[in-house]
């Protein structure tokens, strides 16, 4: 068997039986939501369409899409698909806007989780000896107790610091011999900076293995965190209206995250037309849950951009992999009419070496005109003591910026550490411009 | 006769001079000469103070953006036209002037300088006989 595949059953079964599989699945799912949730009854019914219909994955086209909105209009629980009796765990993910959504779990979905996180934390190379640090947030949020599933689950000796407290999390660090982290990428970075500025030597510290996730985060950040932390950076991915974190993770190959498909089913449309896209090509992913119970989810539309790839991977799995997703469709910003995701931002200050990957984008408008504003830290190794220095360095910065955007923006320098550091999701963007009713 | 002086980036807000100078005189650092170089957003704050890799060491603590640059400092009489002549030796022989600070109190005018080419300014003005002030000078308080 080989050791670094958790489930290899599953991860390594042919297209033709993982269709079988996915088509069984999505026969009893969509009886169980028809039958037990009259939300997804009545949209169902509205399209003409009953469980006699669906009869393989090559229907699931035909089924309506799920969305945020939907979850709100339903909250806290009118989605659930079995009687609250059956559900053992709420979470809720913090809404930006308006009330949180709310996902419920069977004590069967507690173990699918646990399937899928084991499945992803092997498939980052790690085993029953290694110590897990875990620094996502434990609590409402998924990310902390979903780590701690998969963690028990293989073995390893899970360290449940949960986020925060900077100072702690480098003395467990080294007390305990932490060889992985689990945290946002965001906090990895800050994390990193707190290492060498607390003048710990790397040789003392055990850590090998970076998870990585809850955040879009662009691959020189991952070189970035690879080469100051000296670890191998895993992204993982996940959403709690799926599961939380163990939807999709990568192998040490680093080329695409896999998705665990067997219970969740991958789609990706075109966000405009609502059309499913031809394998490889760019669009919004969309997720059917075919073993959950708690919060069956038919088609939910993610938000998240990526494009499939059903080739086999060198790692042996044959599970689909999704690239590294780097935006969401709702993260955009639109500037003076043309898109732009903080995440080409930090792509442009990573390929630099006169800058650091913390930045803040700012996004006013004066005068009926958008305004974008970037501000970058200014460390002593990037200039002289001349104002000309400072002058070309901001120079060179919006040059970058606009000819990877298109877009020009007025760079601030700003003092060292002056940035927030996010202990959680980095907030990167403050868009002070009015809001457009329609 | 070359100088360590001490840049440090500052963002325009108000009382982050005064965080500097705070700093250093809680850490008993003395400041000879200084001079701020500002634009609409940030500015430099240039300084010669006593022990200058203790004081960026502490500022750097503090999390400002410090470097260490060389300058040099002299003497001309507090008359009208004594820092043209000194100028004109360094024109003369083609060195730059990045930027120079200075104060006069009684009879003496004192210039701090920094040019693109330290030592070379600094041979020209002693074969001019020009009064160099001394690191250990500056430093002292």
């Amino acid at each position: 068997m080989n050791k670094s595949i958790w489930n290899p059953h599953f991860e390594t079964m042919s297209r033709e039986q993982m269709r079988e599989v996915q088509s069984e699945r999505l026969r009893d799912v969509v009886e169980r939501v028809y039958y037990n949730v009259p939300s997804y009854r009545a949209k169902m019914q509205a399209a003409g369409i009953g469980p006699e219909h669906i009869q393989s994955i090559d229907d699931l086209s035909k089924l309506p899409f799920t969305t945020k909105q939907d979850l709100r209009d339903n909250y806290p629980y009118g989605l659930f698909a079995v009687p609250m009796s059956e559900i053992i765990r709420i979470h809720a993910s913090s809404g930006t806007t308006g009330k949180p959504t709310v996902v419920g779990y069977s004590r069967r979905d507690i173990g699918v989780w646990s399937e899928v996180m084991a499945r992803t934390l092997t498939g980052a190379g790690a085993g029953k000896e290694d110590f897990i640090q875990i620094a996502y947030g434990y609590g409402l949020f998924t990310g902390g107790l979903g780590l701690h599933y998969g963690g028990e689950k293989i073995g390893a000796s899970v360290i449940p610091i949960s986020g925060g407290n900077t100072k702690r999390q480098l003395q467990l660090m080294q007390d305990f011999g932490s060889t992985v982290l689990a945290c946002t990428p965001s906090y990895a970075a800050y994390l990193a900076e707190a290492i060498e500025e607390s003048g710990i030597d790397r040789k003392e510290l055990k850590l090998r293995i970076g998870v990585f996730g809850a955040e879009p985060w662009t691959e020189n950040m991952r070189r970035e965190i690879e080469k100051k932390l000296q670890i191998r950076a895993i992204d993982i991915y996940g959403l709690s209206e799926i599961i939380g974190p163990g939807v999709s993770f990568e192998c040490p190959h680093q080329c695409g995250l896999h998705i665990n498909e067997d219970h969740f089913i991958p789609e990706i449309i075109d966000p405009e037309t609502l059309e499913v896209l031809p394998e490889g090509e760019l669009g919004e992913l969309v997720f059917t849950t075919v073993t959950k119970e708690g919060l069956p989810i038919i088609r939910y539309r993610t938000r998240d951009l990526t494009r499939l790839n059903f080739g086999t991977c060198a790692c042996g799995r044959t599970l689909v992999r999704m690239n590294k997703c780097t935006g969401r469709s709702d993260d955009m910003l639109i500037i003076r009419g043309v898109n732009l995701f903080p995440s080409q931002i930090e792509s442009v200050l990573l390929g630099m070496d006169e800058t650091t990957p913390h930045y803040l984008l700012v996004v006013d408008r004066v005068n009926n005109l958008d305004s974008l504003e970037l501000h970058v830290e200014v460390e002593d190794r990037f200039y002289q003591d001349t104002i000309s220095d400072l002058q070309k360095l901001r120079m060179k910065i919006q040059n970058h910026v606009e000819s990877a955007t298109g877009l020009s923006v007025s760079v601030k320098l700003v003092e060292p550490k002056t940035i927030e550091r996010s202990e959680g999701k980095a907030k990167r963007v403050i868009d002070k411009r009015p809001a457009v009713w329609s | 006769m070359i100088i360590k002086q001490l840049s440090v980036f500052l963002e325009n807000k108000s009382g982050r001079l005064h965080e500097v100078f705070d700093v250093l005189g809680a850490s008993n650092i003395n400041v000879s000469a200084c001079s701020v170089a500002d634009t609409s957003e940030f500015g430099i704050l240039r300084m010669i103070v006593s022990e200058p890799e203790k004081a960026r060491d502490i500022l750097k603590e503090k999390r400002f953006s410090v470097n260490i640059s060389e300058v040099i400092s002299f003497v001309t009489p507090n008359t009208p036209g004594a820092l043209a002549r000194t100028l004109k030796v360094l024109s003369d022989t083609n060195i730059s002037i990045e930027y120079l600070y200075g104060f006069s109190v009684g009879e003496k005018s004192f210039i701090a300088l920094r040019s693109d080419n330290v030592e070379k300014a600094i041979m020209e003005l002693q074969r001019h006989e020009m009064e160099l002030i001394s690191a250990n000078d500056l430093y002292k308080f």
